[in-house]
Order: C-alpha cells, then structure tokens, then sequence
C-alpha cells in the first residue's frame, strides 16, 4: 500500500466550486444534457467540482441509472402476488437476486448486456461482459456456478460477423473457463439487425446457504472502506456515459468508449478471497466495481447503508499515475470490489488478502453525516447526498407511440404472401425443406462454439447444450440442483412487443419444465434501441407491460435484470429482443430428462395442439419474410404444460422430453433423432385430421404449449391418464425406431440421420473454420 | 533507470502455431512481401542504478531458468537500454 | 454441507479398506480442477488432502495430485510459475526419494510436471489455436505405473479433454526414448485434438511413479457427471489404481 506523491493536478475543490459559479464545465461532453446538469446544480446547491461532475455523469448515464426505462420496470415489482414472494431471498435492487432453494440453500442469478464493447473489441468485451456478471454473483455472497451466454449478432456471410463471432466466442471461453465456471447453455441467433449492434448477454448463478447472503450497504459508523483486488487504470473511462448516450453514428466523429481489458486469473483469485472473506464473517457489506467504478461503489454502498461516507481518493492504487481524480472515479477497471469492515477484523481481512495476494487499499470510513465525502490529499473534492447519485437520479417519462407501420406489418401475414409461393408439398418437397431448416443459421448444431467452452469444470454440470436447459447440481448428498434457460425472439417481438416479450418467458419456462424442473424466477436483459425513438420507446414499454403480466400470471418473479438501449446504427434500431431467463429448481439432478430418446420401440407423443402460425417462424426467414402476428400466447396452457412435463419427469414417465419452438416440430422431431443418433417413425394423419392442418403447417407452424416427449410402453397408460385427467391434448404421433437411422415421417421421404447430421453440423465449420 | 532487455523466440525446429496464423493473415491486410512470421517474446528487466557485470549474469540467468523454457525457446538476445 | 474447503481436511470416505490412503490435492493460485481431483479421490474411496502451494513442508501424503486450471493465469508459460512454488520443491524430492511418491499432473499439472522436468517435453498451444472441450479416447500404453494399474493394456477409455495449450512436442532424440522405453502412458485415438507428437496424451517417468497427461480423468468418475456416451466413469481407474497400490491390494 503506497500513498501517491504528490500531482500536478489542479484540484477542483468543493471550496473551490462555490466560489466560482461561473466556471464552465463540459458537462456535454460527458453525455449529460443541459437539464441533468441544472438538476445537479439545483441538488448541491452550487456548480459541481470536475470530480462531482464526473460522478454524475456515468451514474446518471442510461446504463447506470435506468432514467428512461424506470418508470416502466417498475411493474416487474408491482405485479407480485404474496405466492410470487414466498420464496425471493432478495429481490429487485440489490446486485442480483436470491431465491430459496430449500434445505438452507439460496441461488443467486442475473443476466446482463455488454453489448457495445463486444462489437468495438469481441474478446474483451465479451470477456468483460462474463467478468462483470460474475462479480455481481459474487458480492450477493455466492460461489458462481455456472454461466450461460445468448448471442445474436449479423448475417452469418457478413465478413464482419467473422470478426465478431471469432472474438466473443474466444473471449467467453477465455475468461469464464479460466474462472472455473462451466458454460451450461445459450444461444446464438444470425439476423441481419444485429449486424452493427452484436447483442452479447451474460448470465451467472451461484449458490450459497442463507447464512451467507450478503447485501451492498455500508453501515455501521466508524467502519472501515477497503478496496480491493487490481488496480485501478483508465478502462472503459467514460464508458458508461459515453456508451448510453451515443450509437455508432457515422456522421458524427467517432467516439470509441476506452475498452475495459480483463484478467480472468485476478477474478478467480478474488472469488477465492471474497469466499473466504465470507466465510470468515469478516465483511459487514460488499459491492463489486463495474460501471463507473468507484462512483457507483462508494455512492450505492453509502446510499443503501447508514447514508455516509468518507474517502481520501489518493489512497487508491493506480497502475497509471497520470488518472486525475475525475479519471479515477469513472473507471471502469476489472476485477474489483468494495468492502466494508469493521476495525475488530482488519487484521483478519488483510491476512486472507495476503494468502492470495490481493493488493487493497483502506480508502476510509462509514460515518453518519449523510454525506458522501471524498477527499484528495485531505482537500475535499466530492461532497453529495449519495442519494442523489445512487438512486434519486433523472427519471424520463419519454413519449411513445405504437409505429404508424405497425398494423401494415402485421396485416402482411406470411401465409399466401409472395414469399409463400411454391410451399413445399410432395414428399421430397418436404425432406429438403426439413433439411435445409436443420442447416440453416439459427436452427443449425452450435458445436463449433460450445466446444471451445468447458462444460465440465466443477463436476456438478448434470445438463447442457444441446438439450433444453442447463442443469446444476447444489447438493452433492441430496441431489438437488438448479436448470436455467434462455430465450428471446426479436422477430416475435418486433411484429408484436406485448406479446414476443410473453412468448420469451413462456419459451424459457417450457425449456425448464421440459428438464423436469419447477420453474421459480426470472431475470430479464432488453436489449433495444433508443429510447429516444416513440417507436422504440412504444417497444420497450410494450415488452415490459407483457413481460410482467406474463410472470404473474405464470407465478414467477423477476428477481434482477438488466437494461441495454441505443442499440442502433444511425436511425436503424435492432429488433426489440427481450431476452428472458428462468430458473427452476430440480429436487434430484439425477431426475433431469434430457432432450433426446434412446430406446428402442418408446411411444413418441406430441402434447399440445397446432394451429397454422408461421408468421415470423424460422420457415418464413428463410423465405425472407417477416410480417404478420405471432403465434398466440396461452400461459394456462404452458402452466399445465410444464405440470405435465415435470410431474412425467419426477415419476419417470418419460425418458426424454423437447419443447417444441423455433422450427417447430420438424426441428424438434429431428433434434431429438440426432442427440443420440437414434431413429424414429412418425405417423401425424391423426393430428392433420385433429387439428386441421395440412402437413407443411404441421411440421413448421411455431404454435406455443408443445413438446414431444417418449414414453416407456410402461408407462404409456399411466401418461396418457395423466394428460386426460388434466384436460390437455396429447396425440402418440410415432415410435423410437433405432435400426432404421432414419426420420421417418409420413408423407415426407426419408430423412437419413446421416445427411441429416452432415447438413446440421456442417454449418457453422463451413463459415467459421 | 536502465533496463534489460530479454528477447525469447521459440525454437527454429519448434512449430509456431500462432507465427503460422499470423503469416496466414497479413496478405488479407494487403501485406504480401513476408514468407513466415514467427512470434516471440520480449522481456523489459528494470534496474534501480548501473548494470554491473554481475547484474547481467543474473538476468542471463533468469533468462534461461524462468523467462524461457529451454525444451522449446532460445534466449537469442540479452542487451542494456538506457532509460 | 459437502463443500471441500480450502485449508484443512475433506470429509473421510465411507466405509472402505481404501480410505487409509491419503492422497494430496495442491491448489494453486489459479488452480480449477481441484475439487473435482477431491471428489474423484472420495470416490474411488480414498482420502483427499488438500495442500497449498505456500506450504513449506509436505503433509503426511501417500500420493499427490496436481490438478488441472489456469495457476498463475498461464502467465509467462503454463505452469511456469507454479513450478517454483515451495510445496512443489518438496513433491519433487519426494518423487524422485526412495519412496517414491506417486504423483499424478492433469492437464496443468502435466504442465506443471514437465517446466520442473519430472517429466520431459512441453506443451504448446493448440495447432488449431483455440480452446477444445470434448470427449476423447484414449489408449492406455502402459498399465505398470502407479496410476493405471488398474487398466488393461491397450484398454480404450473415455475421459473429458479441455484445453488451449495441449500440444505436446519433444525433440525426435526424447520421443524415441520413450517410445522405446514404453514411457508413454496415453495415447489420443481415433482423433488428435491438439497436434501432440505422435498422438501423446500422457507420458511416465523411468519408475512409472510420476505420470501426466492432458485429459481430465477426474471428470469421469461419477455416472452422470462425466461422457455420456458410455458409463462416464472410466476415469476412476487412475485413482482405484493408486489407492490399491498404496494400501498394497491386488493389482
């Protein structure tokens, strides 16, 4: 630990800013509009110091304070029953939410966006991205687990997609696998809007038993402030500010946001620190550094504890010594936390930090004054209500207005459109039309990017990618475990915001049942452009007000999320793309039904019915059209669905179970023959006639509430009683065939799984390498 | 403060895996006069006063016990730069 | 609470003629995989010990494990780094005593092993530059060390590979010898991952009591856990094999 010498700086001080009210300041600069800046005048009741000003600026950036979509998230903790919170530990506010497991046990999960850094630097800011989220798991007091990453960048023969996917890939396989955190799942999605706009989301859960849940406030007069872990450099300086307020605009001069560079080694050090620092009971509260660095760190710890603080800002270790003081507060250097300890267990956090050679640096003390109070060189450069930067910052009602275009696209439904000519019919017809929806971008085998990840580290992966949720275990005796998934579809969304946002979690709660999982909470990433746009605006409001609705009526809670908005290229903003994560909770991991059948002569059953809704389906991209509705949203259904799904799985009465979504029942169909390279014959007459549908919508159409499951013979009387008993559809459409290596559908010529394999997998290698 | 300079390339008879990717990208950036790439290390040693005799063989020393694994890399410069 | 924890002890196995044979885990700064080399030891029945790197003497030990993980971030060189720690001074004099201290290095431990040239060789990245996550096979060459004596010679196994820097190179003058001396313990089948000369994936010393390779058998050791394709638990070998050994069983 080392005091600086002194700087040639000249310290804008408090004493300072008061006596001279005129000083010009660049508040624009640093992303703040004219009225923010009033706004800070107005609550110090004099101009801010260049160290205020910075603080401001990132904590009252898009990012940081949530100004222009507050008023809509609100709803997330509005729309709660008493049921919903039976089992939150910790909800919305906090770094990440905890829900009770049972037996003692807790889980801690979020997902998060690190968008733009991905698309300026892939590896680092995908790295970044899993840096960031993890540290949040950590400081609610957990061991990380797992993590998960959903993906959507541009067209997959966009050169610049390459550069992309090369480097997020690497970079989310770099850090999470050197922390140890087996990747359990995510996604990956190729659509021309994202092309200049990537979406890189990051999710991590943890475990820990309840005594260990640790919250981010400072209280407790006299104790001390410790920083710790690397040092801090310029990263990402102005990162946050300049990220929220700026899209990559060609007209205007670029202004690239200094890239956060991480060390994954420094984060599994502190991991190791921070859990032996809990363990110890030797921290009364924790906050991990992210965006904007010390200003959140200090600023959220002081305004959610005792209300103050002070620190002397020179007692920070630097690894460059030309920061100023502002540079200082706003960077966003990794691998650091903040810690408040009481004087009795200094001695004791600093010998853990020793063992693992952890640098910290004691900045200062919780006081009572309700102020924070920072310091250089004793002369007081930063004086607030911590309040004000924390929480109380600017809240945008900003205007919106469902588009003028809106009903023009969704009246443009795909079926008999132009795009729809010549919709295959014949059997060959429709073998190549599975075939090539097997292969395509979005539907084909993601090997060439879970393969660079570790999924076994830990020894407690049940469950991964393929199949439809990642599956952990908790409790080496007991067996029970946690599965999480996560899904979005910008296509849905776009053509209908309420209700893609609604179809999103359904899609995410189905994939958690489908493992036999009880689904229990939700964390949501929304990913959108500017909030500035009504059209926009009307999007992000739309999918919020569905999205709650929706978890209520599904009885899971949000417990934490994340917001990304500006993410545009000019006036071109992505497809609005809610992405929803669930977790459940499994009693025995052991339990978990993967997504694909092995046994010979096992009944294969479709539950659910289908309707013709191809509108925005993975078919209709491939004849590239995007209009109409999407398919309808029925969470009774899905309620029951999931019953179903995880009541067969408990009592054994299914040996495998897949959801069906995107690609239908031709993707599920063919998925489920390729997990484990075993056939199948499937008859779907019965459910043409049922239904009313021809073969081609049978086997494409999106409809929502469905799976195939299949069944031991055994068991076949004991699952259709079960679904009759509780009054939803399910049709045996076919049996598990495993000398035929084939799909076998009625009406659709011979699938080999052969070609279907060389065409499923041959995908990603033919563009990547 | 002068400084040590250690350089470290792997062995002639090593294959670089990483000099290979590099060789293989230049000509797509319109670098095409190069015929092979390979990638070392290079190591900055600062000294606090003179590099005497004794200094250097020290960081000789380092170099071939720590900087450089001997079953694949070559120490292939050891030199002083002033500050 | 089945947590191992980090200092100290790890809950004692069940009931078992195995659970008198102590066996070290290290963990590094940096190290992943040691929890899982602890439970692998419990479950083959032995007892895990956990060591630390700093520690100046080593503990009442019948064998060691050096785990797989990133020590030190890989900086410098995988292994590099770890290699001077004080604990690993005292594995080496223990290995190379009369005693003869079995020592097993997975994947940054073969790393490890091979910078303190217990073993000879190095790796490097991977020919393909990437980080590879799969199930491989693996031949077993020589059942006669102390951590695969409980497999056949030839014996086909499945055990989890995940690595960037798996490359295994020697010059021709050292790979002869092993060859010839029947020191190479692992061979990669049906696929090399990595470009590993002459399809290395494990090699011994001249006493067969220090062996590494590159693969994970400590992620195959629990049914449901580990490959799926098979019982997923082929891996557990390496550690019957030394627990065996230690408490002096059938071979």
């Amino acid at each position: 630990m080392t005091t600086e010498t002194n700087k040639k700086f000249n310290i804008d001080t408090v004493e300072n800013a008061a006596n001279t009210p005129d000083t010009e300041l660049p508040w624009a600069e640093l992303g703040l509009k004219q009225n923010e800046f009033e706004e800070i005048v107005k609550v110090l009741g004099r101009r801010p110091t260049g160290a205020e000003l910075a603080m401001y600026s990132v904590m009252w950036s898009e990012h940081c304070s949530y100004k222009s979509s507050k008023n809509h998230l609100r709803q997330f903790g509005q729309k709660v029953t008493e049921e919903m919170k039976k089992d939150m530990l910790v909800g919305i506010g906090e770094n990440a939410g905890v829900t009770n497991l049972g037996d003692g046990w807790a889980v801690t999960f979020k997902i998060e966006s690190h968008n733009s850094p991905s698309f300026v630097e892939p590896y680092q800011g995908a790295a970044t991205g899993i840096g960031g989220i993890v540290r949040d798991i950590i400081s609610m007091g957990a061991r990380p687990v797992a993590v998960m990453d959903p993906l959507r960048f541009g067209e997959i023969d966009h050169p610049d997609t390459a550069r992309v996917m090369h480097g997020a890939v690497a970079g989310i396989g770099g850090y999470g696998n050197s922390l140890g955190l087996p990747n359990i799942g995510g996604e990956m999605v190729f659509d021309a809007v994202y092309q200049g706009n990537p979406l890189v989301n990051a999710l991590a859960v943890g475990v820990m038993r309840h005594e260990d849940i640790r919250l981010a406030n400072a209280s407790g007069k006299g104790n001390k402030v410790v920083l710790f872990g690397a040092r801090t450099g310029g990263d990402g300086i102005g990162g946050a500010s300049v990220l929220a307020s700026e899209s990559f605009d060609d007209t205007k001069p670029s202004k690239r946001p200094a890239v956060q560079v991480g060390d994954p080694f420094a984060e599994k050090v502190l991991i190791e620190c921070c859990l032996e620092l809990f363990k110890g009971s030797l921290v009364e509260g924790i906050q991990d550094l992210g965006a904007a660095g010390i200003s959140c760190a200090t600023s959220e710890l002081a305004s959610n504890g005792d209300g103050g603080m002070q620190v002397e800002l020179t007692d920070v270790l630097l690894r460059d010594p030309t920061l100023t003081p502002g540079e200082i507060l706003m960077s966003e250097s990794q691998e650091r936390m903040m810690a408040v300890v009481t004087p009795e267990n200094v001695e004791a956090f600093e010998a853990v930090m020793d063992k693992w050679a952890v640098e910290y640096a004691w900045l200062g003390e919780v006081t009572d004054t309700g102020r924070l109070i920072i310091t250089w060189e004793g002369e007081v450069i930063v004086d607030v209500d911590p309040r004000t930067v924390a929480h109380d910052g600017p809240v945008y009602d900003r205007p919106y207005a469902r588009p003028a275009w809106q009903d023009a696209l969704q009246a443009d439904t795909f079926t008999g459109s132009v795009q729809d000519a010549g919709r295959p019919a014949a059997p060959a017809e429709l073998a190549a039309a599975v075939t090539e929806l097997v292969a395509s971008p979005n539907m084909c085998d993601k090997s060439w990017i879970t393969k660079q990840y570790d999924r076994y580290v830990g020894g407690n992966t049940a469950m991964a990618f393929p199949d439809d949720a990642g599956v952990v275990r908790v409790d080496e005796e007991t067996g029970l475990g946690v599965a999480l998934a996560t899904d979005a579809n910008g296509r849905y969304t776009y053509l209908d915001p309420y209700n893609g946002a609604q179809l999103a979690l359904a899609e995410a709660y189905r994939n958690v049942a489908t493992s036999g999982a009880v689904p229990m909470a939700v964390s949501d990433c929304l990913n959108f452009g500017s909030p500035e746009d009504p059209d926009v605006m009307w999007q992000l409001a739309e999918s919020i007000r569905g999205l709650s609705d929706a978890c209520m009526e599904l009885g899971v809670p949000v417990t934490g999320g994340n917001v990304s908005l500006y993410n545009q290229t000019g006036t071109t903003p992505i497809h609005p793309s809610p992405v929803v994560a669930v977790l459940g909770k499994l009693d025995d991991v052991a339990r978990r039904t993967p997504s694909g059948w092995k046994e010979d002569g096992q009944a294969i059953y479709l539950l659910g019915t289908t309707a013709n809704e191809l509108d925005g389906s993975e078919w209709a991209k491939l004849r590239g059209h995007l209009g109409g509705l999407p398919p309808k949203v029925d969470l009774t259904a899905e309620r029951q669905l999931g019953e179903i799904l995880i009541n067969a799985s408990r009592d054994g009465m299914v040996d495998s179970a897949h959801d069906l979504s995107e690609g239908g029942l031709a993707a599920a169909l063919v998925e489920s023959s390729l997990r484990y390279g075993v056939g199948a014959r499937i008859a779907l007459e019965e459910l043409l006639e049922r239904d009313g549908v021809d073969l081609f919508t049978a086997l494409f159409s999106e409809s929502q509430a469905r799976a195939i499951v299949s069944v031991p013979r055994s068991e076949e009387v004991r699952f259709k009683d079960m679904c009759t008993a509780r009054g939803f559809a399910h049709l045996r459409i076919g049996v598990v065939d495993a000398a035929s290596n084939a799909l076998e559908i009625n009406g659709v010529e011979t699938l080999s799984l052969d070609a279907l394999r060389e065409a499923h997998e041959g995908t990603l290698p033919k563009y990547f390498g | 403060m002068p400084r040590i300079v250690v350089d470290v390339m792997p062995k002639p008879e090593i294959l670089d895996p990483q000099g290979k990717a590099i060789v293989g990208a230049l000509p797509r950036l319109g670098f095409t006069s190069f015929s092979a790439v390979r990638q070392g290390k290079r190591f900055e040693l600062t000294v606090d006063g003179e590099v005497t005799d004794a200094i250097l063989a020290q960081a000789r020393e380092a170099a071939e016990t720590l900087l450089s694994n001997p079953v694949i890399e070559d120490v292939v410069n050891v030199e002083v730069v002033e500050a | 609470m089945t947590e191992l924890p980090l200092i100290g002890e790890a809950p004692v196995a069940a009931e078992s003629r195995l659970n008198g044979a102590r066996i070290g885990v290290v963990t590094f700064p940096g190290t992943l995989d040691d929890r899982d080399a602890a439970r692998a030891v419990r479950l083959a029945g032995g007892t895990a010990v956990a060591l630390w790197h700093a520690d100046t003497e080593l503990a009442d030990v019948d064998a060691v494990v050096i785990p797989g993980g990133f020590s030190y971030g890989d900086y410098l060189r995988a292994g590099a780094i770890s290699r001077f720690a004080p604990l690993m001074s005292k594995i080496i004099d223990a290995a190379n005593s009369d005693a003869k201290l079995p020592v097993l290095g997975i994947c940054n431990g073969f790393q490890i092993l091979t910078e303190s040239h217990l073993l000879p060789g190095s790796m490097i990245k991977n020919d393909h530059l990437k980080f590879l996550c799969r199930d491989q096979v693996l031949r077993v060459e020589n059942n006669t060390t102390a951590w695969t004596a409980d497999y056949e010679a030839g014996q086909e196994i499945l055990v989890p590979l995940k690595n960037q820097d798996g490359q295994y190179i020697a010059d021709d003058k050292t790979l002869d010898a092993l060859e010839a001396e029947g020191r190479v313990a692992f061979r990669y089948v049906g696929f090399n991952p990595n470009g590993s000369r002459r399809d290395i994936a494990g090699i011994t010393n001249a006493a067969g009591n220090v062996v590494g390779l590159m693969p994970h058998p400590e992620h195959a050791v629990e049914p449901g856990f580990g490959p799926e394709s098979n019982s997923g638990t082929d891996g557990l070998g390496f550690f019957t094999s030394v627990l065996n050994k230690i408490v002096g069983g059938a071979k």
